[in-house]
Formats: structure tokens, C-alpha cells, sequence
């Protein structure tokens, strides 16, 4: 059966599932700074139309104010609404961290499961636009090591739609990642509302001799270098995770056990970062049948540079990657 | 009275004889709560973070005469008048404070963080500043659904100072939502002077920044905090958007239970001591003829029953199982 697909960039994807949704459920809002058409529908257009097409009640541009934005979202999601807040960028969320780690994440536990939050916290953010120590950091460890969150970075259009409809749709809060600088490449993306569970990594390549294990637009990355190590006669799996928290054990797990090999690719500073978990449970669960060590990539610890150069040698690059997975060969 | 706003109006409501009573036992109820809770620490048969709101019985009674069930409140780590005044049970409440499993919140929250959405209690945080963000989104709830409903969200006088009381309060204006920001002004922020950390000599001066009403009661005075409550409920009812009331009152036993208070004078603890608001208001009654010494006697000796009542309830219920440990961090498998 063949799924009918369009060519969409991100910020069309999302723009769909968000309309498609409300379509769907008079409960979902939407709310977050310059969101409505009045004020431009989003800085990068994500939410354009959605307050023409469901009116000002529903679609709301707020002030600058992230703690009242998800405070509003988390109150609404309490009495039975299902907001989309939008904190415009994922540096932003320092300011209203109390709401997402302290309320959000906590409300369902600390009241016995009595008042649940099922808010979705959109935000972009990613190195390689330019906008210096503020406005680029990935911050998905500190959301990953909060239980009650669920966190969610998508690496291409088709799973930012449906990773979004699930997100709509799940019973808990949810941080949706969106990398600003891969907005505007356009992929095959599901006419229809397709959800993609939550939880379920991507076998995005298949391979045979290392895995690569990443999330948002690294995987992207990780494809470039599996066709790069290919040329030398290296057969990389790509697993895209999909959804950091809860990630995939399973996926990934199986992935290695087959490979032997594995380097984690994530675009946060390294140290204490995501790929230190899945590294440690690597080693935990499969040290016999690992071949060499778990290898990890990921940002030097210092903030995101402005500098052009300074900011490409900060992030993650192809060639890293390839380099990384050779020596994990040449491990043994 | 004084006024911020030349909104307020000056035809203060005046609560009927039945509604003073009904003050009252509330009153008495949280008085009487507070003393046994504060026995009950100190004996050793409980141990808690107790934040006593003894002084303050006035405003969420007076308040919540106002109120309807399905009304909501947020309040705060300092908040057990206040959700009593709301109607949480006393049974709940305790076995919650105790940690137990019958409690409001299978004692996964504790006396900072107890929620009972039967009584509308729907927050309690232990996070200075934040029900009043969370307010907002009640009140957007009821503003979308075309409900009545109201939310009240309560707070101390230093919570105004925190970003998140700005954020809210004109939020709420732009917004126009049905809530009501009740400033429980009892002049330390722990134990820091409210003069020595708030730019502004009334909390309430701060509502004309944000385009709404803003008035300082005595939040002790059961008239004046019930004329204030009702003009603010009404107005929020009727789509007319926030208000903020500053509720003057005191808190007799420093900021957590247990702390020696060194930073008030003895002579203001003196005197805001001889003004406790509980007898004079039982005066009152009797003075007024509302009722009667035996009446009130009746009521608070039936209150006492509860409560005690409530505590055995609470110290032979179980402990929560260990699989409560990991439960409700996020929806069971398979409930969405």
C-alpha cells in the first residue's frame, strides 16, 4: 500500500500537523510569542494561518513572558485542553524552567495522577545560523534527565509531522526540537495525519559493521558519513532516534548487538550529554559482544561561538563521524 | 480600604448572618487545624515541613464564602487555610501531610503539594511565584469553555517580587481572564522584612503597571476581606478580566514551623498577637447577636472532633506501596 506523500520543509510539516490536528480536536490551542497571523504566524511561519483559520481564541500570540506562557498552557492542559506552546528559542526555556521541570513535569506525580499536563513545548534552536551563545544551544539532557518529560527531535519533515501528532496526542508533556537550520530542507511527507509513535527509533540505513546512533538533523550527518565509510568498504547503520526520552533501547540494542560497533552523534557539548547514557548502557548490557568501546561525538564544552569557522568547528562534522567509526574499527 | 484603581467600588458587600457564620467555622477550622498540626509536629507523631498560617484565617474563609465548588484555587506551600477554607477534607489533608496512601495525593505530594480537584484545589506549590501562571491557564480554560468559573490564585507578599507574579498579572489583563490574584501580605518574605526587599509600600499599587484593579484590605477584618473577595469574584465572573487584592495579615509562627522568628520585634508580634482575628471575630459574633456563645461552642467542639478524627485517620492509614514509587511519572501504558 503506498502512502500519498508531498514534498514539505519542516516548517510545512509542522504547519500541517498542527492544522490537521486542530481540525481533528477543538481541545488543541495554540499558543507562544508572534504566533498568530497578526504578528507574522511565528518567526519562521510555522504557525501561519492557523489563527485565521481557528480563530484568536484558540491561536494566541502572547508577550514575552515564556513562565506565563507555560504556566497558561499548563493551567488549560489541567481542565482539559491540549495547548502547543511555542518558546520561540530552546535557550528560552531557561527562563521558565520552573514551569516545565517543576509543574509539567511533576503535576501528574506529585497529585497521585490526578491533574495530568499534556502540553507540547515546540522550540528551535541548532549551531550553524550564526546567532551566537544565546540563541543555539541544545539543551535536550537537561529535559532527557527530568522524569514526567517526554523529549522529541525530529531529523526530517515526515517524522516532524508525525512525531508532532503524537506529541498532540500524548497523555504527557512533551519537548518538541526543532534544528532551525535544517527548517528549510524539504522531504516526502504523508499527505494524510500519520502519527509516528513515541519511543521508536528509525532504522534510518542499514548496515553491517558500526552503528551510528543519533537524533534531529545529525542523523543527517551520520547518512553522510555512512556513504562516505561505504567508499572504504564500511557498512554503517544509521538509527535515528527519533525520541530521546524514552528512547529506544530495544532498537538500538539490537542494532549493536548485530554490529558489534557503535558511535553516539549528538550536537550538545559531550560531557554529560545524552550519548553518555546510551554509551553507559551499551557498555552495561552488551560489554561481551561490543567489539571496541562506544564511541561518542559530540560538541567541545563551551558555548556556541559566533565566529563562522569557530562555529563549524563546533559542531559535528561528516568527516568526524567517519573518523570516529574507523577507529572503532580499528579498535579489535 | 484604600484603592488603587477608582474601579473599586465603595457599595462593600456585607456578608449575611448565615454567611458570617459560615466565615467563622472556617476560621475555626484552620485555627484549630493549625494548632493540632503544630502539636502533632512537635511531638514527634509527624514529621513534615509545616509552614503555619496561623494569623491568616481570615482571607481564604472570607474568600471562599464567595466561591463555588467547582471554582478553582492555586495556593502555596503555605496554603493549608486555604484549602481547607476550599473544602479540601480534613481526612485527606492529614493522611496527605502524613505521607499515607488514603491522602489527597496517595501522599506522593505532601503537605507542600497537596491537589484535590473535588474541592477545587487544584495546585499547591512550593515554588514562591508560580500559581499565579498556572492560575492563568485555569482561568483561559473556563474563559474558552464559556464556564463561570472562577480561579483564585493565593500568594505571598514576596511572590510579587519574582518575574512570574509580572508575567501573570499582565498576561491575565491582555487576556482579560476570570482570576482573581490574592496577595496574602503578612510582611516577611521568610525572614526578610517586607519593607527590606519591595520597592513599593502597597503590593496593590503594583495592579495600575498592569491595567487592572488593585486594592488593600485588612485581611484580617472577615467584612472588609469578604467586600473585597466579592467584587473581585463577581468581576471576574462577569468576563471583566483580574483583579488583585493585598490582604493585610501576620503569621504568628515565622516562616517553616520551628524557626525562632528572630527577625520580628516582640513588640509587633505583641500586638498582631492581641489582634489574633479569630477571637475578636467570635466576639463579634456574640456581640452582634449572629450567635450565640453555645453555638459557637457547639461548632468549634464539633470541628476538634474532626480533626482528631482526621488524625487517627491519617497516622493507622498504610504507607503508598513500593510500586508507587515509579507510578503516575507519566500515563500508565496504553492510556493514551
Amino acid at each position: 500500500m503506498s502512502v500519498e506523500t508531498k514534498k514539505l520543509n519542516f516548517i510545512q510539516a509542522i504547519n500541517q500537523a498542527l492544522v490537521q490536528a486542530m481540525d481533528a480536536d477543538p481541545t488543541i490551542l495554540v499558543l507562544g510569542e508572534d504566533i498568530a497571523d497578526r504578528e507574522g504566524g511565528g518567526v519562521v511561519g510555522v504557525t501561519k494561518g492557523l489563527s485565521t483559520r481557528f480563530g484568536d481564541d484558540r491561536v494566541k500570540s502572547t508577550p514575552i513572558s515564556e513562565q506565563a506562557i507555560i504556566g497558561a498552557a499548563i493551567g488549560a492542559a489541567i481542565d482539559g485542553y491540549k495547548p502547543v506552546a511555542e518558546i520561540m528559542l530552546m535557550n528560552f526555556t531557561t527562563v521558565c524552567m520552573d514551569m516545565i521541570v517543576n509543574h509539567a513535569a511533576k503535576l501528574r506525580y506529585m497529585s497521585g495522577g490526578q491533574t495530568t499536563v499534556p502540553i507540547v513545548i515546540r522550540m528551535m534552536t541548532g549551531a550553524g545560523i550564526s546567532s551566537g551563545g544565546q540563541h543555539s544551544d541544545f539543551l535536550e539532557a537537561w529535559f532527557a534527565h527530568t522524569p514526567g518529560l517526554k523529549v522529541v527531535a525530529p531529523s526530517n519533515p515526515a517524522d516532524a509531522k508525525g512525531l508532532m501528532l503524537s506529541c498532540i496526542a500524548d497523555p504527557d508533556p512533551c519537548i518538541f526540537i526543532e534544528t532551525s537550520r535544517a527548517y528549510g530542507v524539504a522531504g516526502d511527507v504523508p499527505v494524510d495525519a500519520t502519527p509516528i509513535p513515541l519511543g521508536k527509533a528509525r532504522l534510518a540505513r542499514e548496515g553491517a559493521d558500526v552503528t551510528l546512533i543519533s537524533y534531529a538533523e545529525m542523523v543527517t550527518r551520520c547518512l553522510t558519513a555512512a556513504a562516505e565509510l561505504e567508499k572504504d568498504g564500511i557498512s554503517a547503520e544509521v538509527v535515528d532516534l527519533r525520541t530521546i526520552s524514552p528512547w529506544d533501547e530495544e532498537a538500538v540494542l539490537a542494532s549493536v548487538r548485530k554490529t558489534g560497533r557503535a558511535v553516539i552523534v549528538h550536537e550538545a557539548v559531550r560531557t554529560f550529554g545524552v550519548g553518555a547514557e546510551i554509551a553507559a548502557i551499551l557498555h552495561e548490557k552488551l560489554f561481551r559482544e561490543l567489539k571496541a568501546p562506544v564511541g561518542r561525538l559530540g560538541a567541545p564544552f563551551t558555548p556556541v561561538p559566533f565566529a563562522g569557522n569557530l562555529e563549524q568547528a563546533f559542531l559535528v562534522q561528516p568527516g568526524a563521524i567517519v573518523e570516529a567509526a574507523r577507529a572503532t574499527m580499528a579498535a579489535n | 480600604m484604600t484603592t488603587a484603581s477608582p474601579e473599586s467600588g465603595t457599595n462593600a458587600a456585607i456578608p449575611d448572618a448565615a454567611t458570617q457564620i459560615d466565615i467563622y467555622r472556617r476560621m475555626s477550622l484552620i485555627s484549630q487545624n493549625d494548632e493540632a498540626a503544630r502539636k502533632t509536629v512537635k511531638s514527634g507523631r509527624l514529621m513534615m515541613p509545616y509552614y503555619s498560617p496561623k494569623g491568616q484565617e481570615v482571607i481564604p474563609s472570607a474568600v471562599s464564602v464567595n466561591l463555588n465548588d467547582d471554582d478553582r484555587i492555586c495556593t502555596i506551600y503555605r496554603g493549608t487555610h486555604d484549602m481547607l477554607a476550599k473544602g479540601v477534607p480534613l481526612r485527606d489533608l492529614w493522611a496527605e501531610m502524613a505521607g499515607r496512601v488514603t491522602g489527597t495525593c496517595k501522599g506522593k505530594g505532601g503537605p507542600m503539594h497537596v491537589t484535590h480537584p473535588a474541592s477545587g484545589a487544584i495546585l499547591t506549590t512550593g515554588i514562591v511565584g508560580s500559581s499565579m501562571p498556572i492560575a492563568n491557564g485555569l482561568a483561559w480554560a473556563a474563559k474558552l469553555s464559556g464556564s463561570k468559573r472562577v480561579t483564585v490564585a493565593y500568594f505571598g507578599d514576596a511572590a510579587s517580587n519574582i518575574g512570574a507574579f509580572h508575567e501573570s498579572l499582565n498576561l491575565a489583563s491582555v487576556w482579560k481572564l476570570p482570576v482573581v490574584f490574592i496577595c496574602q501580605n503578612n510582611l516577611f518574605g521568610e525572614h526578610t522584612r517586607f519593607e527590606n526587599s519591595t520597592s513599593v509600600d502597597q503590593i496593590s499599587k503594583r495592579a495600575v503597571a498592569y491595567g487592572m484593579p488593585g486594592v488593600t484590605v485588612n485581611g484580617n477584618d472577615p467584612f472588609e476581606m469578604y467586600a473585597a473577595a466579592h467584587a473581585a469574584i463577581n468581576r471576574a465572573r462577569d468576563g471583566e478580566g483580574p483583579t488583585l487584592i493585598e490582604a493585610m495579615t501576620f503569621r504568628f509562627y515565622g516562616h517553616v514551623f520551628g524557626d525562632d522568628d528572630h527577625y520580628m520585634t516582640k513588640e509587633e508580634k505583641a500586638a498582631a498577637l492581641a489582634k489574633d482575628p479569630l477571637p475578636l471575630f467570635r466576639a463579634r459574633l456574640i456581640a452582634d447577636g449572629v450567635a450565640t456563645e453555645a453555638t459557637l461552642a457547639e461548632l468549634d467542639a464539633d470541628i476538634r472532633a474532626q480533626i482528631e478524627d482526621a488524625i487517627q485517620f491519617a497516622l493507622s492509614s498504610e504507607m503508598p506501596p513500593l510500586e508507587e514509587l515509579t507510578r503516575d511519572v507519566y500515563a500508565e501504558a496504553g492510556a493514551a
